[in-house]
């Protein structure tokens, strides 16, 4: 079986400056596996390559063996990959309910439709009911995403991401900003809406990534310097020396 | 389909809702109907037909503005294209004899306004923001100059006339008289809200709001916010189309001015004034901006320069236009709290009526001594005489002006305060802004 997602020497260079160089990455299917390193690294501009809001310099990026790389991103999206973003980026005049519709729309077949009443679309109904309950914000549904709180939008954000019923999943650091309390609920909230799904995390958290990721990768200065279990990272004397440091000690 | 998951949708409209939805578009034909029997004059019925060409032409400049985010300066282009084609279509016809009746002749201006929007938007929608509203200037003034010069088909400075009773007739009708092209007007303009209104609630419509607030997000749903913004602007031309038709037919003529930039700033102002976040903001727009325009002209020379001011103002005051002041105070109604504010309101409309009375005043006396200072300076604007020369109403303007800001700048933190807690107040009982 080909893997999930599978970037081969992947390189992006801005110019003369290289963000990315020569990466290397496999996500097995159904895996979670978390991508972590300093700030700066490229860990969000590796999501931005594989999700195709932008095109590597050179190599390519897989999707389940096909490649996606170079790919608009809504092509790439309706091939069941979906992401967040590292910076709340919903719809913030409308509803939670319409931001959550609007990201069911063309998983359920609409399209450009414009001849089909949205309130008799029963199916669009019931799944965009069904991510309201599952990022508990039913209580906010009229209200409009740009008045909720920040735990709020960025359950809103993972709701959007996964509505569409991809089943590769990208997030870009979920619980940045967030208080212990929140972290420990948005993480339960990503163990429960991410299973039996393929999860690629982006994360500051130490606790939250060796809590939740079957494997890790580590991301430096635009190269990966280490992949493996979360026991295996934690011993490897690289990525003490490169990253981990006293956070792993 | 679970119990539990639907019971976190949103209700849908029910029996006596649906109900109150369709008699309100049977309130208006029937209102349509019965409006030549209270309003019967030419004058009026001529201003109800503009009315009626306004309100579908600023409905659909809004699909681009206020539905999709679209800032266009050239939305005239399609109106006025709709116009000339319909125009020459209404004389092969004639000459012809073919069997198309008048009222099936605004569908030939639809098509043609979609088959220019189809064409010259692929590449105007690429982008949105500053971009499409520069190549949408662009192309405003490439059509705009071809009018001049493709004689042809545009007659030049005098334009295209043509003579829309010699079509086939239906049920005896000629066209001739006002009251016809009234009926023929209204039946358009019922049918285009209808169908625009529609189109906001469809897929489509819904992922154009998206587009308009993201387009960013929107590609990671799935989306193409271009093709997105493209149909939008398809949708636009023809409704646009469909206007320039109704024009072209009630003035029998079609001439440059249809397709100028004058044209393209209307719409936009009467967009805007009646609140493009609403779908009824630019029917609200359409109805004032044509009485105003009607009436304006008879009570000053200046006319569009107070449109300018209004406009300004709008932009200023009341982003929202009418309807967004009007829906502001939706809350404090619910709330039970209206009445509170209304007494500052009064109050504060006293220095403000001041200080315009002496704008205008002061306009009014520049305009006689820039634009005639030749003429007698006794003048009259708004139905009002005076001299403009004499030094008691420039010293009038110039009390009414400074003790007018004044006066409303305390009134008007006095209209905050009250509305704070009218508002504070409406919250309280569970009806937030």
């Amino acid at each position: 079986m080909s893997a999930a997602i599978e970037l081969r020497q992947v390189e992006k260079s801005f110019g003369e400056v290289a963000i990315i160089r020569n990466v290397s990455l496999s996500v097995a299917q159904g895996e979670r596996h978390a991508l972590i390193g300093p700030n700066g690294a490229g860990k969000s501009t590796t999501f931005n390559l594989i999700s195709g809001y932008m095109a590597p310099t050179s190599g390519t990026v897989l999707l389940r063996g096909e490649v996606i790389s170079g790919l608009p991103p809504y092509q790439i999206n309706r091939r069941g990959l979906s992401r967040s973003f590292q910076v709340t980026n919903v719809f913030a005049n409308l509803s939670v309910w319409e931001n959550l519709r609007c990201a069911v729309l063309w998983a359920t077949g609409q399209r450009y439709s414009f001849w089909r009443n949205i309130d008799n679309l029963p199916e669009v109904r019931t799944r965009t009911a069904m991510i309201l309950e599952d990022i508990n914000l039913t209580a906010r549904r009229d209200v409009p995403a740009g008045l909720l709180t920040y735990a709020e939008q960025r359950a809103l954000e993972i709701g959007i991401t996964i509505a569409g019923g991809a089943d590769v999943i990208l997030l870009d650091e979920p619980t940045a900003g967030m208080s212990h309390a929140e972290t420990e609920r948005a993480v339960a909230l990503i163990r429960r809406l991410t299973e039996g799904r393929t999860l690629l995390i982006v994360e500051h958290d130490m606790s939250v990534v060796f809590g939740l990721a079957d494997r890790i990768s580590v991301l430096v200065y635009g190269e990966i310097i280490a992949s493996g279990t979360p026991d295996e990272i934690r011993g490897d004397p690289k990525v003490k020396e490169a990253y981990l440091g006293e956070e792993a000690a | 389909m679970t119990v539990t998951s639907l019971s976190a949708a949103p209700p849908l409209p029910t029996a006596a809702e649906k109900l109150k939805f369709y008699g309100l578009w049977v309130a208006t034909a029937i209102a349509l109907l019965a409006l030549p029997h209270v309003f019967g004059s030419g004058a009026s019925l001529t201003m109800f037909s503009l009315i009626g060409i306004s309100i579908i032409f600023s409905l659909s400049y809004n699909i681009l503005l206020g539905q999709t985010g679209m800032l266009s300066f050239g939305h005239a282009v399609y109106y006025g294209l709709g116009g000339f084609m319909v125009v020459h279509a209404i004389n092969i016809i004639g000459a012809n004899k073919l069997p198309i009746p008048l009222p099936l002749i605004p569908l030939i201006g639809g098509l043609t306004g979609l088959f220019f929007g189809a064409l010259l938007g692929w590449v105007s929608t690429q982008r949105s923001g500053t971009a499409f509203a520069m190549i949408s200037l662009g192309v405003a003034e490439l059509i705009a100059s071809s009018a001049l010069i493709l004689r042809s088909f545009f007659g030049g400075e005098a334009g295209i006339s043509a003579n829309r009773t010699k079509l086939l007739r239906v049920f005896g009708w000629s066209f001739g008289p006002q009251i016809q092209i009234y009926y023929l007007v209204a039946a358009w303009t019922l049918i285009a809200i209808i169908a625009m209104y529609a189109l906001t609630r469809t897929p489509l419509g819904r992922m154009c709001n998206a587009v308009r607030d993201n387009p960013e997000r929107v590609q990671f749903v799935g989306y193409n916010p271009h093709v997105v913004r493209y149909l939008a602007f398809c949708f636009s031309g023809f409704f646009a189309g469909i206007a320039g038709a109704l024009a072209a037919i009630n003035f029998e003529i079609a001439n440059s001015a249809y397709l100028g930039a004058a044209q393209s700033g209307t719409v936009l102002f009467a967009a805007y004034i009646g609140g493009i976040g609403f779908f009824i903001g630019p029917i609200v727009g359409a109805i004032l901006v044509t009485i105003l325009s009607l009436g304006l002209s008879d009570l000053t020379q200046v006319w569009q320069l107070y449109f300018g001011l209004i406009f300004i103002a709008v932009v200023l005051f009341a982003p929202g236009g009418i309807t967004g002041l009007l829906m502001m105070h939706r809350p404090l109604a619910k709330g039970g709290t209206l009445l509170t504010v209304l007494p500052s309101y009064l109050i504060a409309l006293v220095p403000t009526a001041a200080m315009i009375a002496g704008l205008i005043l002061a306009l009014e006396t520049i305009v006689h001594y820039t634009v005639n200072p030749g003429d007698d300076s006794h003048i009259k604007a708004f139905s009002v005489a005076f001299d403009a020369a004499s030094p008691y109403i420039w010293a009038t303007s110039v009390i009414l002006i400074v003790s007018g800001y004044l006066a409303a700048r305390k009134t008007w933190s006095w209209v905050a305060h009250a509305w704070d807690r009218a508002s504070s107040e409406a919250r309280e009982k569970g009806f937030a802004a």
